[in-house]
């Protein structure tokens, strides 16, 4: 089952660029929260602080707390287990070029140490019959290269491998705006079905995407989070002016 | 937009979007995150990877550091007697024991700028013809061309340099310049065929693959969409590599030079065969001259007092600090020139 996350005071630098200010929100589990808002708004920054994955960049900052399960994740983990606990799915598909449809699924658990081949084929099988793939990949599982699926299958073996460890969360950052529209469909479609049993945070330029899947969705502006409430809410009666504007086409 | 009214997850979940068939969800596989949690931090794995890293990083230091010290405890005699006039002197006489490397020094850099200036326009030619226009079949078979030319001994080099490159150069080519470019100065007879410029020839030839085979990676590496962006926008073939290509290329060009550079300032054995061995500065590239590599070569096996074997090995140390000094300006030369500029696209 996913985790519910807790953030509190969430401040994150780039060099001398501020570009959280201050967010708190809860984050339901077995929900999946959708985050909307312009270009550069910092709802990128947000979900890459979610996994610790903001402060590989050597210039970037980070304070505040994020709690996931209960676990502060920035004093009580270190980033390596933080990272085995939450998957993240990226804008372009980045399967490994060098490796096959399997290996690219078993990467997660491989490079972990584990070598149970039985459990490894059921979890591959597994994965990809989740992302939506089997069907597609099972009869070239081994022999044709990660790099050599299209767009959207790409992107789906990629939530296949990061769905193959079992994470308590999945984070994904646009991932369907590299794709065609019955990618996206199928994407989205997969959204629904996981969130029974991961805690899903979704960063979309689609605001139909948003109100399609997610059951909270919270607007970024200038690195503030101005509003966050459930979808419905947000779409159809939104408390705030700059929300308004936004989901109506006005500015952004 | 409009605004839309959400569908709520149940009747999304009911009538999925693309049409497929729900999964059944299979209970979850706790067993694979009871694993993930007994790995642990893997902090240890991680700080002796660090430290092993560290430790590869600092023999560097070490190695450095002892050719240094060795360096300069073996050219104490040398160092004491003539201090930093030894470094300025361009008289070298053995027999009096007077010694200063200026002559030296000078025609090492002298040398390197002469390859540099005939190989660079080379190598980004080759590098250019090679990933621009180079048609398929004969790729394979220049570019393999191109990286013989690095495993070719130095002293096979010297040797075709005396037999070959110096008649053609005496016969044909020093003629020519000294007609021609005689006005500057850098071309006057005599002419022997040995000397500076073709031992700045033979250089251009050895560090030609280097450049043009790192060049010609960088090139490589420039996405094609940025070709396609430049196309796009009407340029011709020529345009488009220019713009597209060695704009995007360039620090990693100016790094690969600064790489053949480095070989053309220690290279010894084929200019110790052609550069003519006369510790003297002269203007005339033709003249013979002597680089800091070629004196140590030449005449270390003859350096039979401790005065002379103390003054080569402080040539050494020289042509030690002269490379650090040459490759600062490289680097300073390099940051000048892309300082500002937008960082390259990867």
């Amino acid at each position: 089952m996913g985790v519910s996350i807790e953030v509190t005071s969430l401040n994150a630098w780039y060099g001398t660029n501020h570009t959280l200010l201050d967010i708190t929100l809860h984050i339901a589990a077995n929900e999946a929260t959708a985050l909307i808002g312009p270009s550069g708004c910092g709802k990128s920054t947000f979900v890459r602080c979610l996994n610790r994955m903001h402060e590989t960049n050597p210039i970037a900052r980070v304070t505040g707390e994020v709690k996931v399960g209960g676990q502060d994740i920035y004093s009580q983990t270190s980033a390596v287990e933080v990272r085995r606990r939450i998957g993240m799915v990226f804008q372009r598909p980045n399967p490994f070029p060098t490796m096959s449809i399997y290996d690219n699924v078993a990467s997660g658990l491989r490079l972990n140490g584990f070598r149970n081949r039985r459990v490894l084929d059921e979890v591959v099988e597994r994965s990809l019959q989740h992302a939506a793939l089997w069907e597609e990949v099972k009869d070239d599982l081994k022999r044709k290269s990660g790099a050599s699926l299209s767009g959207g299958q790409q992107q789906r073996l990629c939530i296949a491998r990061a769905l193959a460890v079992d994470p308590e969360v999945l984070l994904m950052d646009e991932p369907a705006s590299a794709l065609d529209p019955v990618s996206t469909a199928k994407i989205e479609d997969l959204i629904f079905q996981l969130k029974v049993q991961y805690t899903i945070v979704i960063v979309t330029h689609n605001m139909q995407q948003a109100a399609r899947v997610a059951e909270r969705t919270g607007f970024f502006l200038n690195g503030k989070l101005i509003e966050f409430d459930s979808t419905h809410k947000i779409f159809t009666n939104p408390s705030d002016k700059r929300t308004e504007d936004y989901i109506t086409g006005r500015f952004g | 937009m409009r605004i839309q009214e959400p569908r709520t997850p149940r009747a999304a979940a009911a009538e999925p979007a693309g049409g497929l068939t729900p999964v059944a969800v299979p209970a979850p596989a706790s067993q694979i995150r009871k694993f993930l949690q007994s790995r642990g931090s893997s902090s240890l794995a991680d700080s002796t990877f660090r430290w092993l890293m560290v430790l590869c990083a600092l023999s560097i230091f070490g190695i450095v550091a002892l050719i240094a010290t060795e360096l300069v405890s073996s050219s104490k005699l040398t160092l004491t007697k003539f201090g930093m006039k030894f470094f300025f002197g361009s008289a070298w006489d053995p027999v009096n024991a007077d010694f200063g490397a200026l002559p030296f020094i000078y025609g090492t850099v002298v040398s390197s700028l002469v390859a540099l200036v005939i190989a660079v326009p080379l190598a980004v030619g080759v590098a250019v013809f090679l990933t621009e226009m180079c048609p398929k079949a004969l790729r394979g078979i220049l570019s393999f061309l191109t990286e013989l030319l690095a495993a070719i001994p130095s002293v096979v080099y010297g040797l075709w340099a005396i037999f070959v490159l110096v008649p053609l150069l005496r016969l044909y080519v020093n003629p020519l310049l000294i007609k021609t470019l005689g006005w500057t100065g850098l071309f006057v007879a005599p002419d022997f065929g040995i000397g500076m410029f073709a031992a700045g020839v033979i250089l251009a030839i050895m560090i030609l693959p280097i450049i043009s085979s790192l060049t010609r990676e960088v090139m490589t590496a420039v996405p094609h969409t940025q070709r396609e962006a430049v196309l796009a926008l009407g340029a011709t073939r020529w345009e488009m590599i220019r713009m597209g290509v060695l704009r995007n290329a360039r620090i990693g060009i100016v790094g690969s030079i600064i790489l053949g550079l480095g070989r053309a300032l220690g290279e010894t054995m084929a200019v110790a065969m052609v550069i003519g061995s006369s510790p003297t500065i002269s203007k005339s590239l033709l003249a013979p001259a002597a680089t800091m590599a070629s004196v140590i070569a030449n005449e270390f096996a003859e350096a039979a007092d401790d005065t002379y074997r103390s003054a080569l090995i402080e040539i050494g140390l020289a042509l030690f600090l002269v490379t650090i000094v040459v490759n600062m300006l490289a680097r300073l030369l390099m940051w000048a020139v892309t300082r500002g500029a937008p960082a390259r696209v990867t």
